[in-house]
């Protein structure tokens, strides 16, 4: 039956993947948007609570975090810029550290969280309701925020393993690395979110 | 390659792929077929809504228990509104339409990521999937309305969480329909075709999907607060525990009120794309319309609060959520002279798209104006959550996008399938839809002012004569909806060979033949700098 | 094709970002030992907002992008500032 070759052109548009990518980080954005609505709400209902309730969090293990993703940030960043020179072992490193970078972030999380949950603490546990309604707000509200960040973690080293490997096979190169700028742009915005997360978590006044 | 044989091309439809049969459908990367696929699950959900609708007449032709306990028809009104807004309005017209034409509109020959387009279609497919399974599951069909209140929908013991979850799912399809759109229009135009030489289409299109990507999360991530608060007690939504039910509204409502936007845009499109081909006519006030459709998406994320003035909302949050409402009327009403003043001194052709176009119009501005009384708070008071508020939205909704989408099926088929259906049966059938249409809902605005509360499956003797007229009128639609589907059903599959262009119209989805080809256009089109040129 | 002339940032850029953004960070937590009342939240976010700022312009390479996109990003803030204020114009009064 198909006498003409037809095809749908397997044309490559970097500047739409790259656009679609941000327009995805929009989404993104919004999404923990609303949570930080709610969070905005009930900070403005309940403001001792919430500061009782930060008084409850590691201020040094929150600030490892924080730097950890910052250097992670840029161990990314210079990835790119790395591949962008044709320098593909450095690149490799890079992303490599980056990844232990998360991977510390999701240890010292889960330090935290066990922490937690040694007392008693977290979603339906016994305890919860028993609380105060400002700190059951609270916490509810940390292990929400954070649990949807660490899945974005989660999600953004899925992407930059993949990443690391069409390196190794050299289906990402220094001609075309739009998996990498997209997958560092999602990493970016992993950091950008815990950047807004750790004041509002960790530092109530 | 083709190109050279002129007259010979293989369309769409018949083009073999790597699939064959219902796999070369499913697994295509075709935007046309994607868009026919989409229609196909659409027309299938609307039946089972629409039946669902007219259950619920049935129900309410006597007071008292008629066909079905109190509890059904609690099910029975959450799942005609999840499946009527979630499956069929909100991606309605967008991933019909705007799959099918959007790329063929601007002289494309696909959308920018047809996978993900593949893959939207998956999620939609699956979220319906959900949605319609937790009906069946054990707890019996979720009974909180379409709109999951809180903190009802955060204790009820029915079928609340795979709702919900499938609401979710179905607004992830949404988004990354919303993203292939926004995309597409800004990477994909032809040479030569800048944003204000688009077809007004495009730009409703431009604009929901705007809607429809930065919209959409909120509800997600608010539906995804509600799983978890049923899952674990957290308590965001329960007075109870400390959480607020009116913040779940404004979070629910800063989603769902663009949503409606969502729904109507694309209808606005199709009606600017109809009245000038059927008028042959430039459109009057192109730019005004265009940038119309921008404000519309605008200024519709900013009046949320208008569905919550009974909520316990302050005062001051009222009267300037019903101060914003006001301003929609601003582009709307422009949209709608810049119609009338198309029309005026053209050459009109009354076929059925533009019979469509005209109750359209009609049927909106009727819907728009009762809008006004219910974005005015002192009279929104009376009338809140009562059968005048289904009319309303019946109106905007049904009357608005199911009309619109009707006149966009009949304006279009020819071009889809090639073929063309029986005209005089059309117009029929669309004479009884408005007629039925008209005595279903027009009743219901009467009966809310008299104080008649929506979902309620029980009522006062006195509104039994209007209920009667009202179910009454659901029959003839259901019945002119039948007559007018078996038509369009019978010319895709057997009407006569259809020409490229049989409305004469000057878009470039006519310079093409009919089906048209797999990759749309064989030569490079011709892009006029007005795309409505008539001589 | 449009990236063979996008733009390669300097590894030495990227680290004095890091370095800005690290010093950043432990203002903010050192800012949180005086007691700013109401203002702290103010502090901590105009902090937290300069953070973000160097991210976007520098790692997501903001400043070497189109006018449009970064007049989209503005937009999204922008947006998002607009929803929590009509929001709290309910929340401020009730």
């Amino acid at each position: 039956m198909s006498e003409k070759e037809i095809h749908i052109e397997v044309h490559r548009d970097d500047e739409a993947s790259k656009l679609g990518m941000w327009l995805f980080i929009f989404t993104e954005l919004l999404l923990f948007g609303g949570l930080f609505l709610v969070y905005t709400v009930f900070r403005a209902e309940y403001p001792q609570n919430f500061h009782e309730g930060s008084l409850e969090l590691s201020v040094t293990i929150g600030a490892i975090n924080t730097i950890a993703l910052l250097f992670s940030s840029m161990t990314v960043a210079m990835a790119l810029s790395a591949i962008q020179k044709n320098n593909r072992k450095l690149a490799m490193r890079l992303i490599a550290v980056t990844l232990l970078m998360a991977l510390i972030f999701l240890f010292n999380k889960y330090i935290e969280w066990s922490m937690k949950f040694e007392h008693g603490l977290y979603p339906g546990s016994p305890l919860m309701p028993h609380l105060g309604r400002g700190d059951l707000m609270f916490f509810s509200l940390y292990f929400f925020m954070t649990g949807l960040h660490a899945l974005h973690i989660i999600v953004g080293m899925v992407l930059l393993t993949m990443c690391f490997f069409k390196i190794k096979n050299g289906t990402l190169n220094y001609q075309k690395y739009i998996h990498l700028e997209n997958g560092a742009l999602y990493w970016h915005l992993v950091d950008l979110i815990w950047i807004f997360l750790f004041p509002l978590l960790y530092l109530i006044t | 390659m083709s190109g050279n044989k002129k007259n010979e091309y293989v369309s769409y439809l018949e083009h073999q792929g790597k699939y064959k049969g219902i796999f070369s459908w499913i697994f295509t990367l075709d935007h046309k077929r994607i868009g026919l696929i989409y229609m196909y699950a659409i027309i299938v959900l609307f039946s089972i809504g629409a039946l669902m609708g007219l259950l619920m007449r049935i129900e309410l032709i006597a007071p008292g228990e008629t066909i079905m306990k109190p509890q059904t028809y609690n099910g029975m009104f959450t799942v005609h509104g999840i499946i009527m807004i979630f499956m069929v309005v909100i991606p309605g017209l967008s991933v019909v339409f705007g799959n099918f034409f959007l790329p063929i509109l601007i002289g494309a020959k696909d959308v920018a990521f047809p996978k993900l387009n593949r893959f939207s279609w998956w999620v939609y497919i699956t979220g319906c999937g959900l949605a319609i399974a937790s009906q069946f599951m054990q707890n019996g069909p979720p009974d909180t309305g379409w709109t999951f209140y809180a903190p009802y929908s955060t204790t009820t013991g029915s079928n609340v969480i795979m709702a919900t979850f499938a609401a979710f799912v179905l607004g992830f399809s949404s988004i990354l329909t919303g993203l292939n759109f926004i995309v597409t229009i800004h990477q994909m135009r032809a040479p030569g075709m800048k944003f204000f030489n688009m077809p007004l289409f495009s730009w409703a299109i431009y604009a929901t999907a705007w809607t429809q990507l930065l919209a959409t999360p909120i509800v997600g991530i608010t539906l995804l607060m509600l799983i978890a608060e049923r899952l674990f007690g957290i308590g965001f939504f329960n007075p109870s525990l400390g959480g607020d039910p009116v913040l779940f509204q404004h979070l629910f409502w800063i989603y769902s009120h663009p949503a409606v936007y969502i729904m109507i845009l694309p209808a606005l499109g199709v009606i600017t794309e109809i009245i000038p081909t059927f008028c042959q006519k430039k459109i009057y006030g192109y730019k005004a319309i265009a940038l119309s459709s921008l404000a519309i998406a605008g200024v519709g994320f900013l009046v949320w609060g208008h569905h919550m003035f009974t909520s316990g909302m302050s005062d001051q949050a009222r009267w300037f959520f019903s101060f914003l409402t006001f301003l929609v009327a601003v582009p709307s009403a422009i949209k709608v002279f810049n119609w009338l003043a198309t029309m005026y001194k053209g050459s009109i052709d009354l076929k059925p798209p533009f019979l469509y176009a005209l109750s359209f119009i009609f049927l909106f501005t009727i819907g728009g104006t009762t809008g006004l009384l219910l974005g005015s708070v002192a009279t929104d008071v009376q009338v809140h959550d009562t059968a005048f508020v289904v009319a309303h939205f019946h109106y905007i909704i049904f009357g608005g996008m199911g009309f619109a989408f009707f006149a966009a099926i009949h304006y279009w088929l020819p071009k889809m399938y090639g073929r063309m259906y029986n005209m005089k049966r059309a117009t029929i059938a669309w004479g009884i839809n408005f007629v039925g249409f008209n005595l279903l809902y027009f009743p219901q605005f009467i009966l809310g002012i008299e104080g008649m509360p929506r979902r309620y499956f029980d009522y006062l003797p006195q509104f039994q004569p209007l209920e009667v007229v009202s179910t009454i009128g659901g029959f003839i639609l259901i019945g002119g909806l039948i007559f007018m589907i078996s038509n369009l059903v019978q010319g895709a599959r057997k009407g006569e060979i259809a020409p490229a262009n049989p409305w004469h119209g000057t878009t470039l989805e006519w310079q093409i033949p009919s089906p048209p080809p797999l990759e749309n256009f064989d030569e490079a089109p011709i892009i006029n700098p007005n795309p409505y040129d008539y001589k | 094709m449009a990236n063979n002339v996008s733009h390669i940032t300097d590894y030495k850029v990227l680290a004095r970002v890091v370095l800005i953004l690290m010093s950043l960070t432990l203002l903010t937590i050192f800012v949180t030992s005086f007691h700013l009342g109401a203002f702290s939240v103010t502090v901590a976010l105009l902090i937290a907002g300069v953070k973000a700022f160097f991210i976007l312009t520098y790692f997501m390479h903001l400043k070497y992008e189109s006018l449009l996109l970064r007049l989209l990003v503005t937009m999204i803030f922008v947006l998002y500032a607009v929803i929590i204020l009509i929001t709290f114009i309910d929340y401020a009064y009730r």
